[in-house]
């Protein structure tokens, strides 16, 4: 009996996850290896991983994993640089929000592929013009979600602090960036997910190295088990990046725990 | 000399959305001595949280200045000490290192400000829980560490707004003979801001009252119970005839608030 919002058993939820794994595998396979579709547009599991494991051992398919990786961190690493201390001050002093909040609201509608064109004409095909498409794509959200969270600072314990004495640079230091650093941590780890869209897709033009790059190489040579490998791969180390974010923050933050 | 005055003080909010300016509070006078336990009794929305956040400097009044010492508060300051009726302490510190907060922004060092601390934790009898966070803690605990850190600074005057408003009547009735029996033993001026007629007699020295909005001052009620006071005491007669007399008074006023309320409606 299915009944709204009563709770699943740990078990049969896991049970249930990798069920579904199982079923898309095997329908996968039922109409790939049973002769359903055509084997030029889609590659059957198996030889997915034949091709996969070929990338890997001769292609050294992990060079490009490795570059894609740096691409990912280093873009976001720079953003996460500029756009933190810019979100607190927007958030913390409302005439600095009425500066930028109309321009970064903005700038983050104009699509970070959008941009690639005229980040190549600027910086080359290099690796510089990959790190700005991921910083592009990433700092104006960065900016925007972390003003949001730090303008809606609880304002009881902004009063409670300068009840205790509190100087208006003590209340940034020592109440507002502590409140908001666990959420801001959040946000950080949430568009560490989309950047790695826009590292895809920086690979995709103009590139000779990384897993786009393998994907867009792939497609001409109608090597579908490949390029299905590839999104696998990044899939997983998406996955695992976010895993990692996320015992970080406990770490980091254990106070902010139910 | 007063320790706190209070001196034609008022407060009226603009309308919302160009609607009629609303009085909260009328002019108000009033004199503290040193070492008064004051409660600021009245039913809700009278503005008595109006007054002590404006005693405290987080808002300005209208019209009107008070006076602390004979200097008049412009804003917030570690001499008036304040208890919320929210649990405001700072979820990323432990028990410890809330109560220290004051002392720390002020700069004291470390050594002084340890020795500080260990004493209002003992106080409030927290030994045991120095390095608890805040949620870790029950409503009761969380309110016993605001008020250490709020004493912890030494402050002139502490105010305290409905501070045990969120707890259970057991907890309540504990946390009121903590309180009252910290102030008996080291005096100090206090302003306890609540709609409880119980907590506004047992604790008080004076208990003022205050009429339904806009708020002012209806009644000036000495309390001249013998302390130490006990939970005992609140079934005393001398308790009852208080409670009787204030009960009367707050009626009304809870009944005018109830009439303005349905004739808004």
């Amino acid at each position: 009996m299915l009944r709204p919002l009563y709770p699943v058993q740990p078990g049969t939820r896991t049970v249930l996850g990798i069920t579904f794994f199982v079923l898309f595998v095997a329908f996968w396979a039922w109409i790939t290896l049973g002769g359903h579709v055509n084997r030029i547009f889609l590659a059957d599991p198996l030889s997915m991983l034949k091709d996969g494991w070929r990338l890997l051992v001769e292609d050294r398919f992990w060079l490009d994993i490795l570059i894609t990786i740096w691409r990912v961190f280093g873009g976001f690493v720079l953003a996460s640089i500029v756009a933190v201390p810019i979100g607190i001050a927007m958030g913390a002093w409302k005439p600095v929000e009425a500066f930028l909040e109309p321009f970064v609201s903005f700038a983050r509608y104009l699509p970070a592929s959008a941009f690639i064109p005229l980040l190549i004409l600027w910086a080359g095909i290099g690796e510089l013009e990959k790190l700005l498409v991921i910083f592009v794509g990433s700092v104006f959200q960065i900016i925007l979600i972390v003003a949001v969270k730090v303008g809606a600072t609880r304002r009881d314990l902004v009063e409670a602090a300068y009840t205790l004495g509190a100087t208006d640079n003590g209340i940034v230091k020592r109440v507002i960036m502590p409140a908001n650093a666990p959420e801001i941590a959040e946000t950080l780890r949430l568009v560490l997910g989309w950047a790695w869209t826009y590292v895809i897709v920086a690979e995709l033009i103009g590139s000779s190295s990384g897993i786009g790059y393998m994907i867009i190489n792939s497609q001409s040579r109608l090597a579908t088990g490949q390029i299905i490998f590839g999104i696998i791969v990044i899939g997983l180390i998406g996955l695992l990046s976010d895993f990692a974010f996320k015992a970080l923050n406990r770490w980091l933050y254990p106070w902010s725990l139910a | 000399m007063s320790k706190l005055l209070i001196e034609g003080v008022s407060r009226t909010f603009a309308g919302v959305g160009g609607g009629q300016p609303v009085q909260a509070l009328q002019p108000v006078d009033l004199a503290v001595a040193a070492n008064d336990f004051i409660t600021i009794l009245g039913p809700s929305g009278c503005g008595k949280s109006t007054l002590l956040r404006i005693v405290a400097g987080l808002e300005a009044p209208s019209t009107g200045r008070v006076l602390l010492d004979g200097r008049a508060v412009t804003r917030p300051g570690p001499d008036r000490g304040m208890v919320f009726q929210s649990y405001t302490l700072f979820p990323w510190l432990t028990v410890a290192e809330n109560i220290g907060f004051g002392l720390r922004e002020q700069g004291r060092p470390e050594r002084e400000r340890n020795e500080i601390v260990a004493s209002y934790i003992d106080l409030v009898g927290l030994r045991g829980f120095e390095n608890h966070w805040p949620k870790q803690l029950s409503g009761g605990m969380q309110q016993r560490t605001a008020i250490a850190r709020a004493l912890a600074n030494d402050p002139e005057i502490l105010l305290l707004d409905e501070p045990f408003g969120a707890l259970d009547n057991q907890t309540r009735g504990l946390m009121q003979e903590l309180l009252l029996g910290i102030w008996e033993r080291r005096k100090k001026t206090v302003l306890f801001v609540t709609h409880d007629i119980e907590e506004a007699i047992f604790m008080a020295s004076r208990v003022i009252v205050m009429s339904a909005r806009p708020g002012r001052i209806k009644s000036d009620v000495p309390v001249d119970l013998p302390h130490p006071r006990y939970y005992t005491l609140k079934t005393s007669p001398e308790f009852s005839a208080l409670k009787a007399q204030l009960t009367e008074d707050i009626r009304i006023e809870a009944m005018r608030t109830a009439q303005t309320q349905s004739a808004q409606a």
